[in-house]
């Protein structure tokens, strides 16, 4: 589904803040793969995920999504095949604009806008059947400005807006580390149940390891802008986070310096 | 006091295009556009130049707004392909403008006392020049009013919208913002320069100065009218602002009664203006210091 060959992304290359942030990286996802992904801070999580975003162009490599090469197409012109959530709440809805004008325009995404009326009443029903589904209250709040609502509330109808039309590939970017505990476990919660009812291919940043162990069928480890480690199957499964810090150990030959990822 | 009311009333109706479209901008691109200052005399120039050549008022009309609506694509370009910041890209076409006035009308000040307007058009129907300034102030106002709502309404104007409020959802959902921007700085500057090709046939003539303080105006018809008439949907948005405008002219008109020389007119207002923006900034110490108590 998703075929990452050989990218590399250099930010402010020659200068002193120059930091090799993807080196020669490739990665390949098969069609309803959930791999969740960890590293420390700087190991290139975020890089790879907007790379594949086209948030900004790799300096090398191509992206390949579903035989699509999507390496030179710009940021919008990708939101056809994928669906993101971001780490901040705020940055994945319109705040000023209702609930369903926020679904209506994620129910059209990766499409030309027209002149059509943009909230149709057939889609009420059906929307307001999902928003019950994230348990929330919010199918009553239809009519609500999204700015009224809570991080925790924000970040389940980012989630539920970027799957509305299954995409190709669910990118998440560390999209419950902004939330408190009980709520990041309710976010995570639906994540899964979504992600598995449509079989979505997903890549799942996370700074907590248990999450990564415990949510997904492979697991991928970076550092210093390369995939240190790849586990997947019953191999994952098996996998207890001493296992994980000694892997890295072994591989990176260093010590994981970043307690958030420990405290999983 | 009494005959005063229907003139004012008429004149903010003529104005308020103007603030409609500074509210495109202001609070739905999120964008200061400067450009106004600019497109607003753009309107009365190329209006009153093709009605002293002969051209009948509705095209005269039209062709201004076209006009402005380049104005406006030529900031967004600026701004968005060229990564100007969109103060900047504002001020330049602003001041490049002044120069393409000039051009256009041929000299500073252009005259239309003797030409036919659109107001001597409504005036040959047998109404008197008051009715006929309320008439088109009302028609244009609804029918713009009108469009407005139905194109924000649309898929495209929701996109416009959303990438006022935030361009990375708007982007991840597959809309290219350059676009978007471009398409509302092109819609605020046409409504701009038709409500500066009114204002000039109903002042009788168009100069290459009326500009100034045209984006100060706007603002304090938005804000005057977000205060006094709410913001609770769009369509309650652009009722607002409409209302804002008529609220500011009879705030001037009223000021100018009790005396004040109309050459502080500009100070006035923009004291009026600094102090609305800076409300919420004196609401927040105003409760704070309440808290404390």
């Amino acid at each position: 589904m998703l075929r990452v060959e050989n990218i590399s992304k250099t930010f402010h290359p020659g200068t002193i803040n120059e930091k090799k942030a993807l080196q020669d990286l490739s990665l390949h996802l098969n069609s309803g793969d959930f791999v969740t992904v960890i590293g420390g801070n700087g190991a290139g999580k975020s890089t790879l995920m907007n790379s594949i975003a086209g948030v900004f162009p790799v300096d090398k490599g191509r992206i390949i999504i579903d035989g699509d090469d999507i390496t030179k197409q710009p940021e919008h012109k990708r939101a056809k095949y994928i669906g993101r959530v971001f780490q901040d709440p705020m940055m994945g809805t319109a705040a000023g604009m209702m609930i369903e004008e926020n679904l209506a325009i994620a129910s059209r995404r990766g499409k030309m806008p027209t002149f059509a009326w943009s909230s149709k009443e057939e889609d009420q029903e059906r929307f307001k059947i999902l928003l019950k589904e994230l348990d929330l209250g919010l199918e009553d709040r239809m009519s609500d400005k999204v700015g009224l609502l809570s991080g925790g509330q924000r970040q389940a109808l980012t989630l539920l807006m970027a799957t509305l039309n299954q995409p190709k590939l669910l990118l998440l970017d560390e999209h419950t580390a902004a939330l408190d505990p009980k709520t990041a476990e309710k976010v995570l919660g639906l994540t899964q149940k979504i992600v598995s009812r449509y079989h979505l291919t997903t890549l799942m940043i996370t700074h907590n390891m248990r999450d990564a162990l415990r949510f997904g069928n492979r697991l991928i480890m970076m550092h210093n802008g390369r995939i240190l480690i790849d586990l997947a199957g019953r191999e994952k499964d098996n996998l207890t986070i001493p296992d994980l810090l000694a892997m890295f150990e072994k591989a990176s030959g260093n010590e994981l310096d970043n307690d958030r990822m420990l405290l999983g | 006091m009494l005959d005063l009311l229907l003139p004012t009333l008429s004149q903010g109706l003529l104005w308020a295009l103007m603030a409609l479209g500074v509210y495109l901008t202001y609070r739905v691109l999120d964008i200061a556009d400067l450009t106004v200052e600019g497109s607003f005399p753009l309107g009365a120039a190329v209006a009153a130049a093709l009605l002293t050549k002969g051209f009948d008022p509705l095209t005269a009309i039209l062709v201004a707004g076209i006009a402005g609506a380049l104005a406006g694509v030529v900031t967004g370009i600026l701004h968005t392909k060229l990564k100007i910041p969109a103060l900047l890209a504002g001020i330049l076409t602003m001041i490049a403008l002044y120069s393409v006035n000039l051009r256009v009308m041929g000299k500073a000040n252009l005259s239309l006392l003797r030409v036919d307007t659109v107001f001597s058009f409504i005036k040959s129907m047998g109404i008197s020049n008051a009715q006929a300034v309320l008439v088109v102030g009302l028609a244009s106002t609804v029918l713009f009013g009108l469009l407005m709502y139905w194109f924000f309404g649309t898929e495209i104007g929701a996109a416009i919208r959303a990438t006022g409020f935030n361009q990375q959802m708007i982007r991840a959902q597959g809309v290219d913002t350059n676009v978007t921007i471009i398409s509302g700085l092109l819609i605020s500057n046409a409504l701009v320069a038709i409500s500066g090709a009114l204002i000039a046939q109903s002042n009788g003539f168009a100069d290459v100065g009326m500009g100034v303080g045209t984006i100060v105006i706007g603002l304090a018809s938005v804000i005057i009218g977000e205060v006094l008439f709410g913001t609770r949907s769009f369509k309650n948005c652009l009722i607002s602002v409409v209302l804002g405008s008529v609220v500011y002219r009879f705030v001037i008109a009223l000021v100018l009664q009790m005396g004040m020389p109309p050459n502080d007119l500009k100070l006035f207002t923009s004291v009026l203006v600094a102090f609305a923006l800076s409300m919420p900034l004196f609401k927040k110490s105003i409760d704070g210091r309440k808290v404390a108590k």
